[in-house]
């Protein structure tokens, strides 16, 4: 992608620089194109676990095409593959797709969508499209960002999932290829970006811990959304903190906007290229 | 037909979730409080998917080759290495190390 760019700007070496919002412009479609691209890889992973699961081709797409959003799906075939019921495994996946809520909360903000729209953009609401959008200084950038992640993932994100069901015999076991590591390794590039500040890196500990010591006890899903509870803990803490050192008289209104964190200022985008 | 029952209820729940977000009043995040909640919410809930899907399968916890794939890609983080990279690398480590553990 980058080099037709490039190439692009050579045919008219002469004329004017690209102005600052064409430069920025193109950094977040190159910022959202690799995204697309990465998760194109746990796309194909996904197509052949459902198939491995027991999934026919038709219910594979339809989960990548309605669902959307990777770990429900992930979270649904696990369930379904262990013998779960059908309802008791949406109701995981489910939970997993709760936190995508509280994306569209931030992007509803950043976006401004005109009502119309709403409907088509809230299908695109996942991991992805947040990581990109709220990396986003303007709004001119966050829409653009949201619409380039959104489409790209989403067109790739079904090819794949298509092209990994019906491979999924030829390829046989998935874990071999080490395709069960692409998940989440998505999550930890999304995630590394935003751990900026000293709250953020203490919620990230703390959901790790609930997240991992809750889950060979608690049913699918019902973790992940306790390890949510992180933000709020520490944010109190945090808060208690700051109001007893404001007592002694050392308050520092400087410091608690650092931890309010402006996370999104800086080179945020050359975490994804 | 259960599954197709699982898809459809997972479909419908997952989409309601996301269009609630989109179209809560925006008054609700004005106080810097929720605002705050708002911005942590997905680190936390990216922290627990990151190690959950790294150190478990099936419900169980483990230690395997994903380990040392995650270990990787979060060294080609701290490198900036392109997005692309880093789940490369995760990928082809995991994948290499399984090949080591059965040559």
């Amino acid at each position: 992608m980058t080099p037709v760019l490039e190439q692009k700007d050579a045919s008219q070496p002469q004329a004017d620089p690209p102005s600052a919002t064409s430069l920025q412009d193109r950094a977040v479609i190159r910022d959202a194109l690799g995204v697309g691209v990465a998760v194109g890889l746990s796309g194909f992973a996904f197509g052949v676990t459902a198939v491995g699961a027991g999934l026919s081709l038709p219910q594979t797409c339809a989960l990548s095409l309605f669902v959307f959003t990777g770990a429900s799906q992930f979270a649904l075939v696990g369930a379904l593959a262990a013998g779960g019921s059908p309802l008791t495994a949406a109701a995981g996946a489910f939970f997993l797709g709760v936190r995508n809520t509280f994306y569209g909360l931030r992007l509803a903000t950043l976006l401004r969508l005109p009502r119309l729209v709403r409907p088509l953009a809230a299908h695109m609401v996942i991991d992805e499209t947040a990581a990109v959008t709220l990396a986003q200084e303007s709004r001119r950038s966050a829409r653009l960002g949201f619409t380039v992640t959104g489409v790209t993932i989403f067109t790739l994100w079904n090819l794949t999932t298509l092209l990994g069901a019906m491979g999924a015999d030829a390829l046989g076991d998935t874990e071999r290829w080490g395709l069960d590591a692409a998940g989440p390794a998505v999550f930890l590039a999304l995630l590394a970006p935003m751990l900026r500040t000293a709250v953020a890196r203490a919620t990230a500990a703390l959901a790790v811990v609930v997240g991992l010591g809750l889950l060979p006890v608690l049913p699918g899903g019902v973790p992940v959304l306790l390890a949510a509870l992180a933000a709020p803990v520490v944010l109190t803490v945090q808060g208690l903190a700051f109001a007893r050192r404001s007592r002694k008289g050392g308050g520092e209104p400087v410091q608690e906007q650092a931890a309010e964190g402006t996370p999104r200022k800086g080179p945020e985008g050359e975490e994804h290229r | 037909m259960s599954v197709w029952i699982a898809i459809a209820a997972t479909a419908i729940g997952c989409y309601a979730a996301k269009l609630l977000g989109l179209s809560v009043p925006e008054g609700l995040l004005e106080r810097p409080v929720v605002k705050r909640l708002v911005t942590l919410l997905p680190v936390a809930l990216l922290a627990a998917l990151t190690a959950q899907q790294t150190f478990s399968t099936g419900g169980a916890l483990v230690l395997d080759a994903k380990a040392l794939g995650l270990s990787a890609a979060a060294v080609a983080l701290l490198l900036r290495a392109p997005f692309l990279i880093v789940i490369a690398v995760a990928v082809l480590v995991t994948a290499g190390v399984r090949a080591l553990g059965q040559a």
